[in-house]
Order: structure tokens, then C-alpha cells, then sequence
């Protein structure tokens, strides 16, 4: 890998983990309403997993989804402008933070339904089949979603169709408050629900971007060739509560501790530095870039207007 | 014309859209090998191959939502549903994803999909199976549902619905299916949102739709009978609703009957009955009228479950009630 593709990779994990710190901020202060989910200590898996991805591949996601938007590519003024609910924001105004798509990007949302967005993702997946086409899906959703009866539904259609899916699980350990000790009895790892219905399961640690990128890009090129899906778990940590309205009083504080030891973007930064693969003044340069995107893409979004009152009547059927 | 039955006027439509549409494919539950359980697609696995007529696994969510996405992304599948209560095990994918996505994106995802699906009571099917679901899903912005009574309009609407770039609810009377009835030879669509005046008419105005309406033809008959002229309306299209050819009818008239099939309460004619007292109340010459079916779980035995249905004689005895006609 070239140099400049690390500090890509850096430099997308730093704008996803300051563009939240930002919308924390303007949470705070008013601008962002409704719930609003935080991907802060998770970056390493959105910029690992759809780095590799093709333009005509399809993303698929949960709620908590700026982190992927991002990564994908949606700009941050027009993604900052949907929070904020205006005209110029990536919906409209009427999706809102769970609710981000891009369908030029073919980002499919932004869904916030636990686990509902996983069959809508075999279905980008069958078209792709069903036009014989080799651009595939990836559908993200966290350990919450795999007791719902779409996840396990969805894994096995998918596995009898042999459709060009990716399934990325990101195990935080919680699905909101409840750990995922309390939800299942076997041991964390959840590669055995995927093996249950013959689909090949990796487990990562998602707190390594370059582990990431590197098992998905193996994962890529399997169900690229068209040997049917493919599952990934990769393991990492809030560092937020579930939402802006979760002190998050159910996890013990030193658990939390333990998990900033392994922050993906401080980790990141420190082994480019060893490494010798960037020095500090890179690091600084995408700092003061990411900051000035960034406040840039705030002031968009507060200058922009919002929907005409008219609006509401519109996109309700094509 | 031709003399068809509705459901061979399904298959015609359907065939017509897998040979002209290679977008176009077909998939439920046992809808291949076996032939649908209602014998729609019967043949069609072997005409048209697995590829395009897909078996699925029985998980409704998943093959419901995989429609929306292979809608999303440019196909066109028409998704038959073994009965329109299995909808609920869907509901989820219907109402959130099919009906809620174009909205949500800003306008940017299409989901032109189909969902097929017998409804309604009278075959001695129980509480799980008899239900007649396309009346809640006429409350959901960003879907069309639609429900034919009779072959001519079974064809006509399948077309549009097909044709329709967005997500459409194809309600099937079960009923229905080997009602025979003449069908133009000449390509025609039905305009999904049109209403039909099926017998016009000057004192009293009948609205149903799907099994609904032969019943009507039953109480135009008699009321003729008795020198009473009546104009009679099938909705065809559930929503959006043609509440304009409705309220010109009773402002014509001032009389109406509404007719439910499905549980009178949360029926589609309880909304119609608002539409027709806001717009043509000051026409009425007496009260709005209203039949549906009774509400309780459609129960098993045979004297109950009619019992609970809608009929002709209940619809002529609020009549008598209603306008002493």
C-alpha cells in the first residue's frame, strides 16, 4: 500500500470521529434533534471495510450509519445539513440522522428498524445476481440484530440463492443496554449462527482498520466470484452511550477504559508514526483539512434553508 | 371480447409482463414447482424457469424485503403472498421499507414492486386465514392498493400496477377466482385510482369492492324489483380512493350504502363515510348507511362465519331501515 492510501484511510477515521464530536456539539446546542447515534471508537470498521468496495457495489446499513456514509464519500455539508433537517441535506431534511441515502453512491440507507435492513440488502444482492452483474452488497448491523428473525431468515436465503452479500456484523456488545452476555448463552463470537446456514464467517478485531480492510478484501473476492455470501464479525466498543440520551450507566467504567486502550484512530495514528509511514506534520495536515471540511460543512448546514412547507407532499410516490 | 375467469385473467397479465419485461419475475412460496396455492402460476415455472419464477423459503420478511431492494435497484418482481393475513410476518418490510423508503430518501429510491395477495372470507379458512389486511394498509402514505372484482378489471389493474413505479397492493378476493366474465381482446389498463360506475342509476347509490360487489349486483336486482333505481360503484382502487365519482353519485342520488367485507370497524368505507358526510352530507336525504362484516375473528364453522359476513340480506334490511326503500 502506497502511502497515500494510509493516510486516506487515516484521514476518513479522523473525519468521521471529529464530524461526530461535531454533531455532539450542535446536538447539544440545539440544531440536531430527534435521536442521534454516535459511531465514536467504531470508525476503524466503516473506513476498513468500504475502502476496498466498488462504485457499483451497494451499501446497506443500520442507524447508527454516518460513520459509513462518510466513508463512502457522502460530503459532510450535505450530510451535516440532513441532521440539521434541511433542504440541502443528503435526504432532504426528511430522513434525518438514522435515516442517510446516497443512491448515486448506491448508499441504500440508513435504516432503523433492528434488522430489517438485512433483507432489503439480499434484494440490492439478487439483482446483481439476477442481471449478472459482479458488484455485490454489504449490509452492516450490530449484535443486537442477529435475534431478529430477518437476520436469520435473510442468511439463509441468501445462502440457498448464493447472493453476491456480505454480511458485516459490528459487535459493540451491547444492543443498547443489554450486554450480549445477557442475550446469548454461548460465548461472544457469533460466526456459528453464520456456519449454521454454510456461509464462511471471519471474525476481526475491529479496532485495526488494516485487519479490517484486509479480511474484507478477502471476503470481497469470495462472494464477488459469485460462491455465494460471506460474514464478518468485527469486534469493538462505543465510545459513547447508545444515543445522545444514554449516559450509559450499564457498562462498567473501567470496561470502557480497557476499550480506549485499543482506539482505532489514536492506535492508528501512533503506527503510521512508528512504522516511519507518515510523519507528524501528515498527521497535522489532515487535522487542520478535516477541521476546516468540517467547519465548512457546519456552516453549510446552518446557512442552508429548510424544506418549503409544500415539500411535504412530495417523494411520497414516484 | 373473450370469457375468462379472474384468475385466468391474473395469469394473462402476469405472462404478458414476463414476455415483454425481462425485469419482470415472479416469487413466493411454492408459486413454482407447485403451481401457486391458488393455482395462479401453475405452468409458469416451466415456461419461464427458475431465474425468473423463484420459490422462495417460507420467511416472509425476507423475501418481502428482498423485493424491495431488487426493486430499489431496478427490477421489477411481483411478490405473491400465500394469503394477505401472512402480510404481518412482512408488515415490517411493507410499511417501513416498501412504503416508507421513497419518502425518507428525499425522493431518491423507487421501490416498482407488486405484492399479490388473496384476502377475504367465506371459504371456512379460520381466524388465522380469512382476514382481509389491504384496509390497513390503505392508511400507509407511499403505497397504491388495489383490489379487482371482476376479470376485465383483474387484467386491467395488473397491468397498471406492473406498469406502476411504485410499491402496489394486488388484493385478491379468494373468492373470486373462478368468477367468469367478458375481457376486451384489445390491450387496456385500469387507472389505478378510478373508481367504475357499474350500473347507473337514481335513487340510492351502492359502493363496494372486490366480493363485495357481486353481492351489490344481488341488492340492485332486488331493489329494481321494488322500483328502485340504484347506481352502483366498485372502488377497484382502495387507495388512493376515488372519493370524487363517489360524491358525485350521492349528490346526485342522496342515498348510500356503503359496503364492507372485511370487519366493519377500520374499514375502508368508515373513511369513505367521512369523505361522503364532509362533502355531500347537506345532500343525504336520510343517514349514511354502512355494512361490514361483523366484528369478531372469523370464526370456523360454516352458519358463524356467514353469520358473520356482510350479505344481501343485511344490506337490504338497512335499507329498509335506513331510506324505507
Amino acid at each position: 500500500m502506497e502511502k497515500k492510501e494510509y493516510l486516506d484511510l487515516y484521514r476518513k477515521m479522523y473525519l468521521i470521529r471529529r464530524f461526530e464530536e461535531s454533531c455532539g456539539e450542535n446536538y447539544s446546542k440545539g440544531f440536531i434533534r430527534g435521536f442521534l447515534h454516535l459511531y465514536i471508537g467504531e470508525e476503524a470498521i466503516a473506513v476498513g471495510s468500504i475502502t476496498p468496495l466498488r462504485e457499483d457495489d451497494f451499501i446497506v446499513t443500520h442507524y447508527r450509519d454516518h460513520g459509513h456514509a462518510i466513508a463512502r464519500g457522502l460530503e459532510t455539508g450535505p450530510l451535516m445539513a440532513e441532521l440539521f433537517g434541511k433542504k440541502t441535506g443528503v435526504s432532504g431534511g426528511k430522513g434525518g440522522s438514522m435515516h442517510l441515502f446516497d443512491a448515486g453512491k448506491n448508499f441504500m440507507g440508513g435504516h432503523a428498524i433492528v434488522g430489517a435492513q438485512i433483507p432489503l440488502a439480499a434484494g440490492f444482492a439478487l439483482a446483481s445476481q439476477y442481471q449478472n452483474k459482479d458488484s455485490i452488497t454489504v449490509v452492516y448491523f450490530g449484535d443486537g440484530a442477529t435475534n431478529q428473525g430477518t437476520f436469520h431468515e435473510t442468511m439463509n436465503l441468501a445462502s440457498v440463492w448464493k447472493l453476491p452479500i456480505l454480511f458485516f456484523l459490528e459487535n459493540n456488545f451491547y444492543g443498547m443496554g443489554t450486554s450480549v452476555e445477557r442475550i446469548r448463552n454461548n460465548g461472544k463470537s457469533f460466526g456459528n449462527l453464520a456456519e449454521n446456514y454454510s456461509i464462511p464467517s471471519t471474525i476481526v478485531d475491529g479496532m485495526d482498520v488494516l485487519a479490517v480492510k484486509e479480511v474484507t478484501e478477502e471476503s470481497i473476492k469470495k462472494v464477488r466470484s459469485g460462491s455465494g455470501p460471506a460474514f464478518i464479525e468485527a469486534t469493538t466498543f462505543r465510545f459513547q452511550g447508545h444515543s445522545m440520551a444514554d449516559p450509559a450507566k450499564y457498562r462498567a467504567e473501567k470496561e470502557l477504559e480497557e476499550w480506549k486502550k485499543k482506539d482505532p484512530l489514536i492506535n492508528f495514528n501512533n503506527y503510521l508514526i512508528k512504522e516511519g509511514i507518515a510523519a507528524d506534520i501528515d498527521i497535522e495536515k489532515i487535522s487542520k483539512s478535516v477541521d476546516d471540511e468540517l467547519e465548512e460543512a457546519v456552516k453549510f448546514a446552518t446557512e442552508s434553508p429548510e424544506p418549503d412547507l409544500n415539500d411535504i407532499n412530495n417523494d411520497i410516490y414516484a | 371480447m373473450s370469457e375468462i375467469t379472474v384468475r385466468q385473467a391474473i395469469q394473462k397479465g402476469l405472462m404478458e409482463a414476463l414476455d415483454s419485461d425481462p425485469n419482470v419475475f415472479i416469487m413466493g412460496e411454492d408459486i413454482g414447482a407447485y403451481g401457486g396455492a391458488y393455482a395462479i402460476t401453475s405452468g409458469f415455472l416451466e415456461k419461464y424457469g427458475p431465474e425468473r419464477i423463484k420459490d422462495t423459503p417460507i420467511s416472509e420478511a425476507a423475501f418481502i424485503g428482498a423485493g424491495i431492494g431488487s426493486a430499489a435497484a431496478g427490477l421489477k418482481p411481483v411478490v405473491e403472498l400465500m394469503s394477505i393475513s401472512f402480510s404481518l410476518v412482512g408488515f415490517d418490510q411493507i410499511v417501513n421499507m416498501a412504503a416508507n423508503i421513497r419518502y425518507m430518501s428525499g425522493g431518491q429510491v423507487n421501490v416498482p414492486m407488486v405484492i399479490r395477495a388473496p384476502t377475504g372470507a367465506g371459504m371456512q379458512l379460520g381466524a388465522t386465514h380469512s382476514q382481509s389486511f389491504e384496509t390497513w394498509l390503505c392508511e400507509v402514505p407511499g403505497l397504491k392498493v388495489v383490489a379487482p372484482s371482476n376479470p376485465s378489471d383483474a387484467l386491467g389493474l395488473i397491468r397498471s400496477s406492473i406498469k406502476d413505479p411504485n410499491p402496489v397492493i394486488y388484493a385478491e378476493s379468494a373468492g373470486l377466482y373462478g368468477l367468469k366474465g367478458e375481457v376486451n381482446d384489445k390491450y387496456y389498463e385500469v387507472e389505478i385510482g378510478k373508481a367504475d360506475i357499474k350500473i347507473v342509476g337514481e335513487d340510492i347509490t351502492l359502493v363496494s369492492y372486490g366480493h363485495g360487489m357481486p353481492m351489490l349486483a344481488k341488492v340492485s336486482e332486488e331493489l329494481k324489483s321494488r322500483g328502485v333505481s340504484s347506481e352502483v360503484i366498485d372502488l377497484r382502487s382502495l387507495s388512493p380512493m376515488d372519493y370524487k365519482t363517489v360524491n358525485e353519485s350521492v349528490q346526485k342520488t342522496g342515498r348510500a350504502l356503503l359496503l364492507d367485507t372485511a370487519r366493519k370497524t377500520g374499514g375502508v368505507m368508515a373513511e369513505l363515510a367521512a369523505s361522503v358526510q364532509e362533502s355531500s352530507g347537506d345532500y343525504l336525504d336520510g343517514p349514511l348507511l354502512r355494512v361490514g362484516s361483523e366484528d369478531v375473528p372469523w370464526p370456523y364453522n360454516r352458519k358463524l362465519e356467514q353469520h358473520a359476513m356482510s350479505s344481501v340480506p343485511k344490506i337490504l334490511k338497512q335499507i329498509e331501515i335506513g331510506y324505507s326503500l
